[in-house]
């Protein structure tokens, strides 16, 4: 697993109060997270914050799986 | 006419996360005063406070009981104490599982004085420093003072009335009073009631200490500070934490066989139209509104045994409740006892009316009136009355007057009384 992944996979468990091992890299925040929109607005600035990227709310929004955000930071960070 | 009587409590205080805990800290005299932790306060003025005790204290408080580990994250101290009073109420009055009829008639009113003041204080700070793209999606949710009630609506699928009460101080006890009134209107048949607060921060520590509201000569002996009545006191020390009550129809609760704790028999409200912070210095508006509430409950002074007074250990307002006190019960104020409990656990401020309220309800079922701590020398104008000074006392207590004033000139009091 990549570095990146570990990281993303720790701010999710943090946000969410999810157990580590339900965050699998095929999860979607919503239908097995349990996030809310607003939850996902508060991960994408944790993410940007995390790695230094800006993700744009288009962007953003199609952001719905863990793999989605591990995807986007490895293609976007500095 | 529809009764209102109590059928559970819930509690968090600077001295127990629960209510027998709480109860039996304030019996035994403790104080739950202490230097500020929640932030360096070094160069405050005050720099002592009556803090909720985290998780690993003999007595302290663990948010993860009742408050989901998300909620934690995106709502103020404020919400996290209030959700789990109610859920402690919620619990202790049986009514964890409510069928769809029950909870259509069931609601909130829960308020706070200021609401969530460290998330705003903080949020500002992320604003100024890395900007609006930077604030929280949760911070407006996540600090209203409405969101206590709002939270537990959804947590516990209560449908009726979701209604909050902002007064000040006496919030905890306008929140009851109201609510026990949309039980009688027949809006509900059963109401969680009561207050929350959690603004030991800096911003808060500072305002009230600049509007010269706040003990600064015991910084270095905080469990001494907190000391209404006495000649020696200079202010009061801010509490923190959550009361909330479960109030009921009367028949509702006797049908269930619910365990009832007292009946709400009299509210009074008034205005001091006077001054935003100073108590009117004849105290008429603490005497309306305690009359009032003696009328609605249809008792004389001489009915009421304990009186849990405001007492917030400021130089001027103590003596004023007193001598309102005073004036309306004429000779039966030589029967009454009358204690502040903020000795002990400090000023709760939105939170204080619901959690002295609570007080009064354990003294009718226990038959033992809490203690003022610290009333070493007694004020000149307290002569000739039972301020309960230092421990608990036993006696006799049928009915109860709690009072609650607050900033802007607004005074709640209730009467309860034990059930026939």
């Amino acid at each position: 697993m990549s570095d990146t992944a570990d990281r993303v996979k720790k701010i999710v468990v943090e946000h969410l109060g999810v157990e580590a091992d339900k965050v699998t890299e095929e999860a979607s925040f919503i239908d097995d997270l349990g996030a809310d929109s607003l939850d996902i607005v508060e991960l994408v600035m944790a993410f940007e914050e995390e790695f230094g990227v800006e993700i744009p709310d288009d962007a953003a929004e199609k952001i719905s799986t863990v793999s989605d955000a591990i995807k986007y930071i490895e293609e976007n960070k500095g | 006419m529809r009764r209102v009587v109590v059928t559970g409590l819930g509690l968090v205080t600077p001295l127990g996360s629960d209510v027998e805990t709480t109860w039996a800290n304030i019996l035994a005299g403790k104080s739950g005063a202490g230097p500020i932790t929640r932030f360096d306060a070094s160069d405050q003025k005050c720099r002592i406070a009556c803090e909720v005790k985290p998780a690993d204290h003999e007595y302290g408080f663990d948010a993860s009981k009742r408050v989901d580990h998300k909620i934690q994250r995106q709502v103020d101290p404020f919400i996290v104490f209030g959700i789990d009073a109610a859920g402690q109420a919620i619990e202790d009055a049986g009514l964890v599982d409510m069928d769809d009829a029950t909870r259509l008639m069931a609601g909130c009113s829960i308020g706070s004085g200021i609401g969530g003041l460290p998330g705003i204080e903080s949020e500002s700070l992320v604003l100024h420093e890395k900007g609006p793209g930077r604030v929280s999606p949760h911070f407006v949710h996540g600090r209203l003072i409405n969101l206590i009630s709002g939270q537990v609506s959804i947590k516990y699928g209560l449908m009726g009335p979701n209604h909050a009460v902002v007064t000040a101080c006496s919030t905890g006890a306008h929140s009851i009073g109201d609510a026990a009134r949309m039980i009688k209107d027949g809006d509900a048949n059963i109401m969680l009631a009561g207050g929350a607060e959690a603004t030991i921060c800096p911003i808060g520590i500072a305002g009230f200490a600049q509007a010269r509201a706040l003990s600064t000569n015991f910084n270095d002996e905080p469990a001494k500070a907190s000391r209404p009545y006495d000649q020696a006191r200079d202010g009061f020390v801010m509490g923190e934490g959550a009361g909330v009550v479960v109030l009921e129809e009367y028949e509702h609760a006797k049908a269930r066989g619910a365990k009832i704790y007292c009946e709400v028999i009299g509210y009074g409200l008034s205005g001091d139209a006077y001054h935003v912070t100073a108590p009117h210095p004849e105290g008429s508006g603490a005497y309306r509104s305690m009359a009032m509430a003696l009328k609605k409950a249809g008792l004389e002074p001489r009915d009421i045994d304990y009186i849990n007074a405001h007492g917030t250990s400021t130089p001027l307002g103590d003596e004023l409740e007193l001598g309102a006190v005073r004036r309306l019960f004429g000779d039966a104020i030589d029967d009454v006892s009358m204690s502040s409990t903020k000795s002990a656990i400090g000023h709760l401020l939105g939170g204080a009316g619901a959690v002295e309220s609570i007080f009064c309800i354990l003294a009718m079922r226990d038959q033992i009136v809490p203690p003022t701590l610290n009333l070493d020398n007694p004020s000149e104008g307290c002569a000739g009355v039972d301020l309960v000074p230092h421990t608990a006392k036993k006696r006799d207590v049928r009915a109860v007057l709690n009072n609650s004033f607050g900033f802007g000139g607004t005074n709640a009091s209730l009467v309860m009384r034990q059930i026939d």
